[in-house]
């Protein structure tokens, strides 16, 4: 378990973290979130021994990070934003050394560099100097280095940061993988990854714990507005009934079929999208069952049906702030 | 010591794979052999004045190449970001600062035994003993050690490389010369300050002459040791900043 309390760094008279306190559960995955400059490196740092906290306590497995670093050391793998390499030496001897700085025998690393070659998918480069690397396969062979030792403890500091698509859907699955052994602190300010790889999260910004829970806890506050989008093709004039036959207006047919599902407070200005049109509906709660029946009762085409913004995405604009969030 | 060795062996192969360490190397040894033909030898000198010119010279030479094999140490590992690796590894930073300092130290000895041939020469040819150029030696490996142990420090201090080359060459020249600011001082201080010289009072006047004094080995060490704490105790407040 990691368990800080009342944490703070100050960068000269700067506060860059804290206070925050927070508990981290064996075999979790942890997420921080936060805009760049929330504090979520230097978090990372102080939890990895790499930075002494200003103030505050840190517990890493029941060992104090403070005034025992050495053995908090030897149960922490980190993955800084920068993969910590070295250009001049090959993949194998770079993780070898790194093995021996941890404490590693001989026996131990013959026997676990292979495996740590294969769940990183670094075998073919093996004696390839790591400067010569892509910036993908570095970025492996800094997550090799962290897990090398075997620790019990994992943090990763934007680890698909600089990564293509392929390469980011690949690190997702490495890190997935990895969470089966190890408890695993992720930080990034990408909603989708965190969202998509841990199991809780801890919203920093500024420096400060904004909230900390499931994706699903963080997000249920109850009256708040959340947006649907529903893109619904339009109706031919003579299939509507009644008023809107004769003013031949399917627009106002449509707004009216969504202004009066339950819940829904309001319908702004449709817009062409899809090969249909596409209302924005602001709501109070989870409604999109309904618009879907009154859409399909109504016998309109429904094209598509989501929120505005991911239920992340809503949580962490809340969290934050919306003129932060859209700095 | 453990992680002293590991960290030894991965910097000592870095100076042995880098071919800019052997080009600096060649250059030096090249410009040592060149103020030995062109300095040292010149005229018809007793072999023991010519030997005492080759060690003043490649004192020089020594000091230049203590601050070029040790400024990168630190500060490239902080501006590469690897030091983070150090960092979050169970290493304590005196056995970083040990292990990179004592793999720069045993480069530099190498370069020191590839121009051994030049007293050697001067013994073939001359009437000068084994003894004067061990001691010349010594001296050179001792103030090489405190030449690197400045460069350390300097590279404890900044992640800017270049900027440790001058924080180390403005230390190793004012140390260096610090007996001529003593002149101008009143006793008792003037007796410290020149006694603390780095060069003047212990090289040229002792080693450089084969006079081996235990207070000048003890003083280099002293030196050096202090040097590479300052180096320690920067790499230790720079995790409170």
């Amino acid at each position: 378990m990691i368990r800080a309390k009342d944490l703070q760094k100050f960068y000269g008279g700067k506060r860059a973290l804290g206070p925050v306190s927070f508990e981290i559960n064996d075999g979790e995955t942890v997420g921080f979130l936060g805009l760049n400059g929330a504090g979520k490196t230097t978090a990372l740092r102080i939890l990895a021994c790499d930075l002494r906290p200003s103030a505050g306590t840190i517990e890493v497995g029941g060992v104090d990070a403070v005034a025992e670093p050495h053995e908090v050391r030897k149960r922490i793998g980190f993955l800084p934003e920068n993969p910590p390499i070295y250009s001049d030496m090959s993949v194998t001897d770079y993780l070898k050394f790194s093995g021996e700085l941890r404490g590693m025998t001989k026996p131990q690393l013959k026997k676990r560099l292979p495996e740590v070659l294969e769940i990183t998918d670094l075998t073919e480069v093996a004696n390839d100097a790591i400067g010569t690397l892509s910036h993908g396969f570095r970025q492996r062979v800094g997550l090799a280095q962290a897990i090398v030792h075997q620790p019990k403890f994992l943090i990763l500091d934007e680890p698909t940061r600089g990564l293509d698509p392929v390469q980011i859907v690949e690190m997702r699955n490495l890190i997935h993988d990895l969470k089966q052994s190890h408890t695993v602190l992720i930080s990034s300010h990408i909603l989708t990854e965190i969202s998509q790889t841990c199991d809780r999260l801890l919203v920093l910004g500024r420096g400060a714990l904004l909230g900390a829970g499931t994706e699903a806890e963080l997000g249920n506050v109850k009256g708040e507005i959340r947006q649907i989008t529903v893109t619904v093709r339009l109706p031919d004039v003579k299939d509507l009934e009644g008023t809107y036959r004769e003013s031949g207006d399917p627009k106002a047919f449509v707004n009216s079929v969504l202004s009066e599902i339950a819940g829904v407070s309001k319908v702004a200005e449709p817009y062409e999208q899809g090969g249909g049109l596409t209302y924005a509906l602001s709501t109070e709660k989870d409604c999109r069952a309904d618009v879907s029946r009154a859409v399909v009762k109504a016998k309109l085409d429904l094209l598509k049906l989501d929120y505005a913004r991911s239920e992340l995405e809503n949580t962490f604009i809340r969290l934050v702030g919306g003129s932060d969030a859209s700095n | 010591m453990r992680a002293t060795s590991i960290i030894y062996r991965r910097e000592l192969g870095s100076y042995l794979r880098a071919p800019i360490a052997w080009v600096i190397a060649a250059v030096l040894l090249l410009a040592d052999g060149i103020f030995f033909q062109a300095w040292a030898l010149r005229g018809e000198q007793l072999s023991a004045l010519v030997l005492e010119r080759f060690l003043f010279v490649s004192s020089f030479l020594v000091g230049a190449a203590g601050l070029i094999f040790s400024f990168r140490l630190i500060a490239e590992e902080r501006q590469n970001h690897s030091m983070v690796l150090l960092n979050t590894s169970p290493v304590r930073d005196y056995e970083i600062v040990l292990g990179k300092f004592l793999a720069a130290l045993t480069f530099l000895t190498l370069i020191l035994i590839f121009s051994l041939y030049m007293p050697i020469l001067i013994k073939v040819n001359g009437k000068i003993s084994g003894a004067q150029i061990l001691v010349g030696y010594f001296g050179l490996f001792l103030f090489g050690a405190v030449s690197l142990a400045i460069g350390v420090f300097a590279s404890s201090l900044t992640r800017h490389q270049f900027l440790a080359l001058v924080i180390g060459a403005f230390l190793l020249i004012v140390l260096g010369n610090i007996f001529q600011l003593a002149s101008k001082l009143d006793s008792p201080v003037r007796a410290v300050v020149e006694q603390s010289d780095l060069w003047w009072v212990r090289f040229q006047s002792g080693f450089m002459r084969g006079i081996l004094n235990l207070k000048d080995v003890i003083f280099y060490v002293g030196v050096t040791y202090f040097f590479l704490l300052l180096a320690v105790k920067t790499l230790e407040a720079k995790r409170w900043q």
